[in-house]
This record gives C-alpha cells, sequence and structure tokens, in this order.
C-alpha cells in the first residue's frame, strides 16, 4: 500500500479501494475458468490492443502500422484483399478490381517484407487472417523473419487457418473441406515442434455472427469447430496436450450487451469441461480458451455513421467485461468504405479509455454473481449443448464428423441465413430499432465524411511489384520448390510446411502454390442454400 | 408476415419480373445477397440465385437462359467501380438489355459516375424490404 502506483490503480476515481475479486464459487483461474483464465485479469496485464488494417501494398499497409503502433496499439493483425485470400495473385483474371482494394495484396515473400518493414517481429505479435492459403502466408511470415535474422522460435502470433468457418460462414474457400484440414493440422504440428509461442489455429466465430447468427449458435458453432480441430489433430498423431495450449479463439462483440457477456464466460466453461472430461486434457492451459474479440462490423450504420463510436464503446465494453486477451474496435466508417486513418485512431483511443479510465480493469469479473448474468451464461451453455448434440448424431459420436456433415448438407449455412432474414424483418417491422437507420433519421450530414479510397493506381502498382519479384527470381528453384510441394501434397502423412516455406524463399507466389495444391486436391463449390 | 406484392410500394399490378442474383468477383460476404434474395421472393419476384464466385460470362448464360429482367450484383469488397461497369458493358456487348442494380458498401460519391456508367440502381447496407423491391421495379422499368 506504501506504492503510490499501486495505491492509485486499484481505487476507485474517489479513493475507495477496491479487492481483486468478489463473490463465491471457482475464482478466476480456476477450473472451469468461467471468471477468467488469469487470476489477476486485467491487473497483471491489459488485453492487447490489436488492430486489423490492411489496404493497397504492402507499404501502404505497413504506414498504417507504424501509425497504429505509435498511436500506443500492442499487436497487430493484418487484413488481405480477397485475391490474396483467394490464394490467387494480383495479375489473375479473377483478380481485376480487387487487388489491394479490401486488404492488403501478398503475392510474394517480397510483400510480406515491405509489409513489415522496420518492425520487429521478435518483439510485435502479429495476427494474419487468411485461411484457404494461410500455410503459404505463415511460410512467407517464417521466410521474412529468417531473413531479417529473426528464428522462427522466436515469433509470437496467430495464424487464422480456421477452414470450417469458411464453409460455414466466410466463404473464403479454396479447396474441398478434408484435404483443406490436412493443411491446418498440418500447421498445428509443425508450430507445435518448431514455434512454441504461435498460435497455429484462431477459431473464429467472429464470421459465423456476422453472417447473421445469433450469438448462441456463433458460441455453438465456434466451439463444436474447435472440438473438430482437437479430434483432426489427435487423428494427425498428436498428444491433446502437446497442441491444445496454443488453440486460440475469435469471437464477435455485438449489440446485446449481457448476451455477449455471458457468451464469452459460457465459451470459457465449455471448453474447459469438454477438454478435460471428453478429450482427456491434463495440461491447465489445454482448458483455458483465450480470445480475441472484434466489435460487431454488422452493426454499424452507414447513415449517422458517428453514432458508431457509441456502438463500438459498448461492444469493447462487453468484450472486456468478458474476459477477452485481445480487442480490435471496429472504425466508425467501415459501413462505408475501409477505416481512414482517423477512424482507426478513434477506435483505438475507445479502447484506451475502457483500459484507462474507466476503473473496469481493477475488478476481475466484475459481473459476475449477477443472477441475470449467470443464469444468461448458463442459457448460452445449454444452447450450445444441444447443437453439440445435433453435430454429434450428425458424425455418429463424431464431432470432425459432424461438422463435416454439417457443411456438406449445407445445415450450417441454412442455419446462419434464417437468423439473418429474421433479424432484417425484424428490423423491417419495426420491431427493432436502428438509430439512424428505422428511427432518429434526422441529422445525417454526408458532406462531412472523409473515406479511405483505394484507386486502380494500386492494382497497376502491385502488377509491377510482381512483375519485378518475377523476373529477378531463379526459375529453377522456382520449378524445383513447386515439384516438391507438388509431391508432398499427395502424401497425407508428410507435412508440407517445409516444402512451402523452400518455395516461399524462392519467391514463388501465393497463386503458383494454390494452383499445384489445387491441381492436387481439387476446388470446392458450395451447394447453394437461400 | 412479409407483404404481399400488392402491399409493397411501387410493385402494384406488375407482369412478374424475374431477377439473376449473384456475387461478381472473389468476395464471399453473402450475407446481404442472400437477405435480398428473400425479400424479392416475399415482394412477389422470381429469383435466379446463382451465388458466389461469378463471372460476367456466368451471369450473362444465367440471363440469357432464364429470360432475366434484371440482374443484381452484390459487392462489398471495394470493386464496384471496376466491375459495375464492366457487367454493364458485358450485357450490351451480348446485345442484352437488362439493368444492373448493385448492392453493397458504395460511398455516395462513387453514385454519379455508377449512373454514367449505366448501373440502374445502388442499395446501401439497411436498406429496406420495400427499398429494395422498389429499387429494382423502377431498373425493370427503365428498360428501353
Amino acid at each position: 500500500m506504501n506504492d503510490p502506483i499501486e495505491n492509485h490503480r486499484f481505487r476507485t476515481l474517489s479513493g475507495v479501494p477496491v479487492d481483486v475479486v468478489y463473490g463465491d464459487g471457482p475464482e478466476p483461474g480456476e477450473f472451469p475458468y468461467t471468471r477468467g483464465v488469469h487470476a489477476e485479469m486485467y491487473r497483471s496485464r491489459l488485453w492487447t490492443m490489436r488492430m486489423f488494417a490492411g489496404f493497397g501494398t504492402a507499404t501502404d499497409t505497413n504506414a498504417r502500422f507504424r501509425e497504429l503502433l505509435a498511436a500506443g496499439g500492442t499487436g497487430l493483425s493484418t487484413a488481405f484483399d480477397m485475391p490474396t485470400l483467394m490464394g490467387r495473385d494480383s495479375d489473375h483474371d479473377w483478380a481485376l478490381g480487387e487487388v489491394g482494394r479490401a486488404g492488403v495484396a501478398v503475392d510474394t515473400v517480397e510483400d510480406m517484407a515491405d509489409l513489415f518493414a522496420g518492425i520487429d517481429l521478435g518483439a510485435v505479435s502479429t495476427s494474419m487472417t487468411i485461411n484457404g492459403p494461410a500455410p503459404i502466408l505463415l511460410a512467407m511470415y517464417v521466410v521474412v523473419a529468417e531473413e531479417g535474422g529473426v528464428d522462427r522460435e522466436h515469433l509470437s502470433g496467430t495464424l487464422q487457418n480456421d477452414i470450417f468457418k469458411e464453409y460455414q460462414a466466410q466463404k473464403e474457400y479454396i479447396f474441398p473441406p478434408r484435404p483443406s484440414v490436412r493443411l491446418v493440422t498440418d500447421v498445428i504440428r509443425f508450430t507445435a515442434a518448431e514455434m512454441p509461442r504461435w498460435n497455429p489455429v484462431s477459431v473464429s466465430g467472429y464470421h459465423i455472427r456476422e453472417a447473421g447468427s445469433t450469438a448462441a449458435q456463433e458460441l455453438a458453432f465456434t466451439l463444436a469447430n474447435g472440438f473438430a480441430y482437437v479430434e483432426a489433430a489427435v487423428a494427425a498423431g498428436l498428444a491433446i496436450d502437446e497442441f491444445a495450449p496454443r488453440l486460440s479463439f475469435f469471437f464477435n462483440s455485438h449489440l446485446d450487451f449481457f448476451e455477449e457477456v455471458g457468451k464469452f464466460r459460457a465459451a470459457r466453461r465449455i471448453w474447459a469441461r469438454w477438454m478435460r472430461d471428453r478429450y482427456g486434457a491434463t495440461d491447465e492451459r489445454s482448458m483455458k480458451l483465450r480470445f480475441h474479440t472484434q466489435t460487431a462490423g454488422v452493426s454499424l450504420t452507414a447513415p449517422q455513421p458517428e453514432v458508431n463510436i457509441a456502438r463500438v464503446a459498448l461492444q469493447a465494453l462487453a468484450g472486456v467485461l468478458g474476459g477477452t486477451q485481445s480487442l480490435h474496435t471496429d472504425s466508425f466508417d467501415e459501413a462505408l468504405a475501409l477505416p481512414s486513418e482517423d477512424a482507426a485512431r478513434i477506435a483505438l483511443r475507445t479502447q484506451q479509455v475502457i483500459a484507462h479510465e474507466t476503473g473496469v480493469t481493477n475488478v476481475v469479473d466484475p459481473l459476475g454473481g449477477s443472477a441475470y448474468v449467470e443464469w444468461m451464461t448458463d442459457e448460452m451453455e445449454r444452447r450450445a449443448e444441444e447443437v453439440f448434440a445435433h453435430l454429434e448424431d450428425l458424425g455418429n459420436g463424431s464431432l470432425l464428423e459432424g461438422v463435416y456433415a454439417g457443411i456438406e448438407n449445407g445445415w450450417f449455412v441454412g442455419e446462419i441465413a434464417d437468423a439473418a432474414y429474421r433479424y432484417e424483418r425484424e428490423v423491417n417491422a419495426g420491431e427493432r430499432i436502428v438509430v439512424g437507420v428505422n428511427a432518429f433519421t434526422e441529422g445525417d450530414d454526408p458532406s462531412k465524411r472523409r473515406l479511405l479510397r483505394i484507386g486502380q493506381d494500386t492494382e497497376d502498382l502491385q502488377l509491377k511489384r510482381l512483375a519485378i519479384v518475377k523476373q529477378a527470381r531463379d526459375n529453377t528453384a522456382v520449378a524445383e520448390t513447386l515439384a516438391q510441394v507438388a509431391t508432398d501434397a499427395i502424401e497425407p502423412s508428410t507435412n508440407l510446411m517445409p516444402a512451402l516455406i523452400n518455395a516461399a524463399r524462392a519467391r514463388v507466389t501465393v497463386g503458383e502454390l494454390v494452383d499445384v495444391l489445387e491441381a492436387k486436391f481439387g476446388t470446392y463449390v458450395e451447394r447453394v442454400v437461400v | 408476415m412479409s407483404k404481399s406484392p400488392e402491399e409493397v410500394g411501387g410493385f402494384k399490378n406488375h407482369p412478374p419480373i424475374r431477377v439473376v442474383l449473384a456475387k461478381l468477383g472473389l468476395d464471399g460476404h453473402d450475407r446481404g445477397l442472400k437477405v435480398v434474395a428473400r425479400m424479392l421472393r416475399d415482394g412477389g419476384m422470381e429469383v435466379v440465385y446463382l451465388g458466389l464466385r461469378q463471372t460476367t460470362e456466368t451471369i450473362i448464360d444465367a440471363v440469357e437462359q432464364e429470360d432475366a429482367d434484371v440482374v443484381g450484383i452484390s459487392m462489398l469488397n471495394a470493386g464496384h467501380l471496376t466491375l459495375g461497369p464492366r457487367m454493364v458493358g458485358a450485357l450490351a456487348d451480348a446485345g442484352l438489355d437488362v439493368p444492373v442494380v448493385i448492392g453493397g458498401i458504395v460511398p455516395d460519391e462513387d453514385l454519379p459516375a455508377l449512373v454514367d456508367a449505366g448501373v440502374a440502381g445502388v442499395l446501401g447496407p439497411g436498406a429496406s424490404a420495400d427499398e429494395v423491391v422498389a429499387c429494382v421495379v423502377a431498373a425493370a422499368d427503365s428498360r428501353g
């Protein structure tokens, strides 16, 4: 109590000292971790303020990364453009009009190097939102670090690498589910052996929610996907405690405040119980569900966009009170365009206000013990368990097979589309108020908007960058490393990562690698459910 | 409950309208297009839903085979200034007088360029069912 800083930190604004946690029952940091994965949570360490950014060329995005770090951001998160997400090079026919528009264009390891130029990869943790071609982008990241003098074992970060939710919601799949899951488990095996500080999968409910699901569906589908990856990795020969501590999660934080908090608390409890009781984990770290949160992009409105700042603040607060490990706050202009620099800074500042001004970080799980929040937590768990039971039936006792079946028969996309339409009809009928859209609509002033624009010049520039790399590289090495990838692709017990790293080093492009894999694995075409 | 066509603005006593809906390009965000499909269907239209990863060629094939009155393309990839005019041009080159409606994230300042390029209508986030149906009806009525 003699330390004035400590003294100040754990008192209210008015000077009242507060305890680390209140209430009975299992404490934070104790199984089943409903109240948090750490005993002291934000008292000992704030969440990582990880802003998601990506647009234009790698150089453009690198400048935004540096701005965000200079403004107090504590982690990075990369948004790739559509061609990269789909494993197509910028000079592919299909890429026309989409290069650098909704994320950053990365074709080769040279782009990856420019993306992180001047940033110490041994010190900053990096997240990459990439799924279909995820192992390729991880290979490029490893090569960039290596060429910059940082060993892969010192890299810390997260690869989204969650292919199930692509078939269910985000729709950026390339290959059919089973070979795609082999790629996921190749990454899990590789990082378990060689990159101890890396999260090989970020099991993501975010996109499921954005596509229209309810909170309970987001929770249930995401955890079911997590269980499916566990079963796949065990089937690939890994022991549960070898890889499970590095599995991470990613949830949406939407507008119904207490529902969101209940969802986050339920997620931790369900994961802990299933990992211990069903999958036989004995390492506590395997039972602790760690997650990233992003505020709900879909809740942002195009009319009166400034009001979105309030929505984002409330959603971010729900994520913090739910015990998130890292947080992205959306920019208020995202229903209009990619985030402008000013809007991204306000979004980061919103997190800083919550962290440093509101005092909510002083006490762990301050909503725990509320009859409503505890009931909501139980209710979220109950609804999720119903979904797990359905998927187990579909898979004859296997969650992995159940998830495959639910993808192949269109169950997930049908459930999500139904929920999305239900919501739209409620808004349309005026049963649900959306401020600025179907009520309180006066006061919108489009003339005040300053939006981020990505022009055709970006595409032209990226095409030149790609041509330069292709001209300078050793084509023998390109052919040899591609041939090795093709050989390893048809042998499921061979891990593809080493061959992909060699190819990345030889300046092989994302699209060239995807073409080779696609020739072996095939292309997925979804069953249309409207 | 869904509204009958008669209750929906601008769709009274109108001959049936057949709409081809597609995602043009690589963008995978299909929530909005699926909602629009159901809104149009509930509004009494015939919807041909092509889904993801369509090209101008696959869309034109569908328009010809289905004898469609309107094409609706959805883009949340900021590619509308490239892909919108490309779709309009491809239909014209194929000799088809079929108006194009774009849905997605389209800044207001891009509207004049899209109108100049011959795009018949643009629907942004939050458009109501009435607005969606009225926009497609107006597009269908704009045929020469």
